[in-house]
């Protein structure tokens, strides 16, 4: 099995108006940029995007936003931290203009709907967000003395994720905090897209430290040691 | 019109949160204050867990030690200690919402005296309602063994921020135990807000002066333990 592509923009084709893709990476760490670059050229449009913060750190997920390919975004930590370097910042104007739709979820509520899409459960109950409008049109459920929130699945359409090191198979090994949302994204889409560092053959990574398992990924493309500055 | 008060530098404020911590425990510290609390612990045996998903999370890195892939949920570039793990963030959060952090210092833009959180949603931003940085607040302050709450005493037009009812989104209802201001050190119990350190130089009065719900004087009511 090879699922090796020669470039971003082939790696990209297939991603359609209207789908729901969810990126990896925390702020810098863990970003796959050549494929959300090569989703800014592609052009298309109504997107649907499942990712932690928009802009931040990030120019090219605001290149999205720019060229009006984001109609939502489900994410935890979506702007600025400093109202002031927010202000600014394409994102955060069309979202004041609702223009583009946010819906904001506590990071742990935003990870495990993840991992229960790739799990094959429908939902989940999570102590977390009661009493608060995040658990508003939600049902609330007792279990012993203790209230929580039933929360439901994501599956995005398409994922796109960064690891240190993938094979041709599709095995992935994410390194330190780069791992953060990927395996989780990856095992969740209907099709995974996985750039990596650096490219293996079958062999080469030790299965026992394997992240993710190739059967979450359908392709492959080896892209070097982006490079981003940590810090905000 | 409040007057202000001279209180702690926010570098004290995040010493006297050390003060508070106990060897032996692992322990989240969130973004602004909280994450000024790493200084202060150099050499103790505690464990700081970063949300992005590491555990045993080492100083800040020096210019030249600078990786990439090794940060803090703050975006702070990090070094590992011997003893660091990884863990994804579903993982991650999985121990935080499961109970095995012993205390999160968390920001607070209010405070009520139930105990209330309200620490993300800035209504100044102008965004639609719902919509805001809620990051890992929620899951920390529901998860957390022992929640405290850490913010200067006053907005900067003087009005209180330990108040009756928040008037802001909240993070998680009746979930901080303990609250620190550069002005004082304030548990929540059911009975009420007990005021137990103040800065040096203030009164009790001058405390309740900019504090909204009546705080009960601890009897032994004292400055802060620096």
């Amino acid at each position: 099995m090879d699922k090796v592509v020669s470039s971003a923009d082939e790696a990209v084709a297939d991603i359609f108006d209207g789908a729901i893709v969810a990126i990896g990476g925390f702020f810098t760490a863990g970003t796959p940029t050549s494929l959300i670059q090569a989703l800014a050229r592609k052009g298309c449009k109504d997107l649907t995007l499942v990712i932690m913060t928009m802009g931040p750190g990030n120019p090219d997920v605001l290149q999205l936003v720019l060229n009006g390919q984001v109609k939502k975004t489900i994410s935890n930590y979506p702007f600025y931290r400093s109202a002031s370097q927010g202000a600014d910042c394409c994102f955060e104007i069309m979202v004041r203009a609702e223009l583009i739709e946010v819906e904001t979820l506590p990071m742990g509520t935003f990870c495990e709907k993840l991992r229960a899409g790739g799990a094959g459960l429908a939902a989940f109950y999570t102590p977390t967000g009661v009493g608060t409008v995040v658990a508003r049109g939600k049902e609330i459920r007792k279990f012993g003395d203790r209230d929580y929130l039933l929360e439901t699945a994501i599956r995005p359409d398409f994922a796109l994720v960064y690891a240190h090191k993938g094979d041709r198979m599709g095995n992935l090994i994410c390194r330190k905090t780069a791992r953060n949302f990927n395996p989780d994204m990856a095992a969740a889409a209907e099709c995974t897209i996985a750039a990596v560092e650096y490219l293996v053959e079958p062999g080469q990574l030790d299965p026992d430290t394997v992240h993710v398992p190739g059967i979450f990924v359908k392709r492959v493309l080896e892209v070097g040691r982006p490079s981003y500055v940590p810090g905000l | 019109m409040a007057t202000r008060f001279k209180g702690l530098s926010r570098e004290l404020m995040a010493m006297r949160v050390a003060n508070e911590l106990k060897d032996g425990t692992y322990v989240n510290l969130g973004i602004g204050i909280p994450t000024l609390v790493s200084d202060w612990i150099e050499g103790r045996d505690i464990v700081l867990q970063s949300e992005i998903g590491m555990l045993n999370t080492g100083p800040l890195a020096s210019q030249e030690n600078v990786d990439q892939d090794l940060i803090n949920a703050s975006c702070q570039p990090v070094t590992e200690r011997p003893g660091s793990a990884y863990i994804s963030t579903a993982d991650s959060f999985g121990m935080i919402r499961g109970g095995r952090m012993d205390v999160a210092v968390l920001g607070a833009l209010q405070v009520s005296e139930k105990g209330d959180l309200a620490s993300w949603a800035n209504p100044e931003r102008g965004f639609p309602e719902g919509v805001g940085n809620i990051g890992g607040s929620m899951d920390l302050a529901v998860g957390a063994k022992r929640v405290i709450a850490t913010m200067i005493h006053t907005t900067t037009k003087g009005e209180a921020k330990i108040v009756k009812n928040c008037g802001y989104a909240l993070t998680a209802e009746k979930c901080v135990d303990l609250i620190l201001t550069d002005l004082a050190l304030i548990e929540v119990t059911p009975e009420g807000l007990v005021l137990k350190e103040i800065a040096a130089g203030l009164t009790a009065e001058d405390v309740q002066s900019v504090t909204e719900p009546k705080l009960i004087i601890a009897p032994d009511l004292c400055e802060f333990r620096l």
